[in-house]
């Protein structure tokens, strides 16, 4: 069934992204990430303009995080506490994040730096966990004891001074790297177009040993902030947050959310990184490839903004 | 047709006044099947048809070569960058790139024979007829200056416009249904951007341009479509807002539908 979009300007399928909004709700549901990072390549692929691509996406991920927040609430699973101190830095860090975007694409090199970060950050992050979690799987084969927690494993982030006590994760670390690693999310996410939750998780469980209990409920609680906002910034700053197209992904993505979450609970931890960390390792290669490999027409034409 | 309405006719005339063509003696009477073509949330294209009449007078003379007619249909202007790749230590980047001004964002050429056969080079290039003498002004840094038909940034725009099928050069679009009597098809891809649509019609005769007449259309948006994009253009902040809540409640929504515990 075709239907055309009314900001898109053009008619797609219902059913192909009823889908595409499933598969990568149920994704995002299963790790506790939004899923902008496969959700805005796959829209671009169906021939919507980046810029419709990555403002429509947004709301997309704020309904998806909406959905498995409030499971996550219901189960006691969220740090509220942890995800203010969070968004505090997150909302700076957007703003200088939206200020470079801005630098780059005047001086005409957004595109190759997006490329770019693409390929490192997924590179990097996704080989760490993949590293991290068949170490872990392979500890358990051997049947040695799994360190759950290491109390006594301190590291230089726990020397760091302001020193909070975070009730629900039941960690005591500094403001300095919380607000440091929101920073760091809302910086990328609004560089990227991404909500930025496949950093998040890893950085929470790695650097602030944040339990595993809490992590994904708080990542989603941060994600649902900061997508939500950039909703209404795309909408008030470009014209572009196509609302049909929203809500057609917004209906897959919630559904899917809601079995990737029951999925997810009936793995393992190490497994679930392990896959997660092939998915970030495989769309980092994929826009490595993209910028490798001699394209298929060197010429490709974009529409100046127009006064819609 | 052969005796059109005074209304056609005065309409017609006052055109052939417009635009002084010499007195040839023929006149160009066109009609589109429709004038507006409504964007609905089922809208997959469309296709206008155009019929046109040649009236003679007394003042005709006899063509040994017949009519030919050309229809070019050119929509909304926009301004359009096409880059070009390069590869920039081992990556590939967009390395060069030229702005095309109000370039047509869709344009049809649509003849009964090739445009070559019906008149000469000079004549076609004077006249801007077809794809590759069409006036596509670029700016290379300040400087703003038409396009050689040969150049490549220029063929390679109007090549991806034409894979899209927003561009098109037909010479069976024409159809003549008599002597003077003919019918030309307007495919619009359901990419067509909506905006005022010029639709010039010239009558050639002996390799000679003796008469022309515009169409226009007009591609609108209606009821939903016209509302959302309303919407989204004239009140970004409620837009954003209502968009947002409409994500938060649908996320909602589905976690108490699918509450299991």
């Amino acid at each position: 069934m075709q239907i055309y979009l009314p900001i898109a300007d053009l008619p797609v399928n219902v059913f192909v992204i009823l889908a595409m909004g499933l598969a990568v709700g149920f994704i995002s549901g299963m790790f506790g990430i939004g899923g902008g990072f496969l959700m805005t390549p796959l829209l671009i692929f169906l021939g919507i303009t980046p810029a419709v691509a990555v403002a429509s996406v947004t709301s997309h991920i704020a309904a998806s995080s909406m959905s498995g927040a409030s499971s996550y609430w219901r189960r006691r699973a969220i740090d509220l506490a942890l995800a203010f101190m969070l968004l505090a830095g997150g909302i700076v860090g957007t703003a200088f994040g939206v200020w470079l975007f801005t630098f780059l694409r005047t001086i005409g090199q957004l595109d190759i730096t997006i490329g770019v970060s693409y390929v490192v950050l997924l590179g990097i992050v996704g080989a760490l966990m993949v590293a991290e979690s068949v170490r872990a799987i392979i500890r358990a084969r051997q049947g040695k004891p799994i360190e759950l927690r290491r109390p006594g494993s301190h590291t230089w982030i726990h020397g760091l001074p302001f020193k909070l006590r975070f009730k629900r994760s039941r960690i005591y670390v500094s403001a300095i790297p919380v607000w440091g690693i929101g920073f760091l999310i809302g910086f990328i996410g609004a560089v990227m177009g991404i909500g930025g939750g496949f950093l998040l998780v890893p950085l929470l469980i790695y650097v602030l040993r944040v339990p595993t209990s809490t992590v994904i409920g708080t990542s989603m609680v941060l994600t649902l902030v900061t997508m939500a906002s950039a909703t209404v910034m795309h909408a008030v700053t470009n014209h572009l947050v196509d609302a049909l197209l929203a809500l057609i992904l917004m209906v897959g993505g919630v559904i899917g959310a809601q079995f990737g979450a029951r999925a997810g609970q009936k793995m393992s931890g190490e497994r679930l990184r392990l896959l997660l960390g092939l998915l970030v390792l495989a769309v980092g290669i994929r826009f490595a490839l993209n910028l490798i490999l001699p394209p298929e027409t060197l010429y490709s034409i974009r529409l100046l903004d127009t006064n819609l | 047709m052969r005796r059109p309405s005074p209304i056609v006719m005065l309409a017609t005339l006052g055109s052939l006044a417009a635009s002084s063509v010499p007195a040839a003696g023929e006149r160009l009477v066109a009609s589109l099947s429709n004038h507006r073509v409504m964007v609905t949330s089922n809208f997959v294209g469309d296709e206008l048809v155009l019929f046109g009449g040649i009236e003679q007078d007394s003042a005709s003379r006899p063509r040994r070569g017949g009519y030919d007619i050309v229809v070019t249909v050119a929509g909304p202007r926009q301004s359009v960058v096409t880059f070009r790749k390069a590869r920039v230590l081992g990556i590939w980047v967009n390395a060069d790139s030229r702005e095309f001004e109000n370039a047509p964002a869709y344009l049809a050429v649509l003849s009964n024979r090739p445009l070559d056969a019906i008149t000469n080079a000079e004549m076609l290039r004077r006249l801007q007829l077809g794809l590759d003498n069409i006036a596509l002004p670029q700016r290379a840094s300040v400087n703003i200056a038409d396009s050689a038909s040969d150049d490549p940034f220029r063929v390679a725009f109007i090549k991806i416009k034409t894979d899209h099928g927003l561009y098109r050069e037909s010479s069976n679009g024409v159809t003549f249904l008599a002597p003077a009597l003919f019918r030309a098809s307007i495919p619009l891809p359901a990419e067509v951007p909506v905006g005022t649509y010029e639709v010039d019609v010239r009558l050639f005769a002996d390799g000679a341009q003796i008469a022309r007449t515009p169409a226009p259309f007009e591609v609108y948006k209606s009821g939903f479509e016209q509302v959302v994009t309303n919407a989204a253009r004239d009140h970004g902040l409620l837009y954003g807002l209502a968009t947002s809540m409409m994500a938060i409640i649908t996320g909602w929504f589905a976690s108490v539908v699918f509450r299991r515990d």
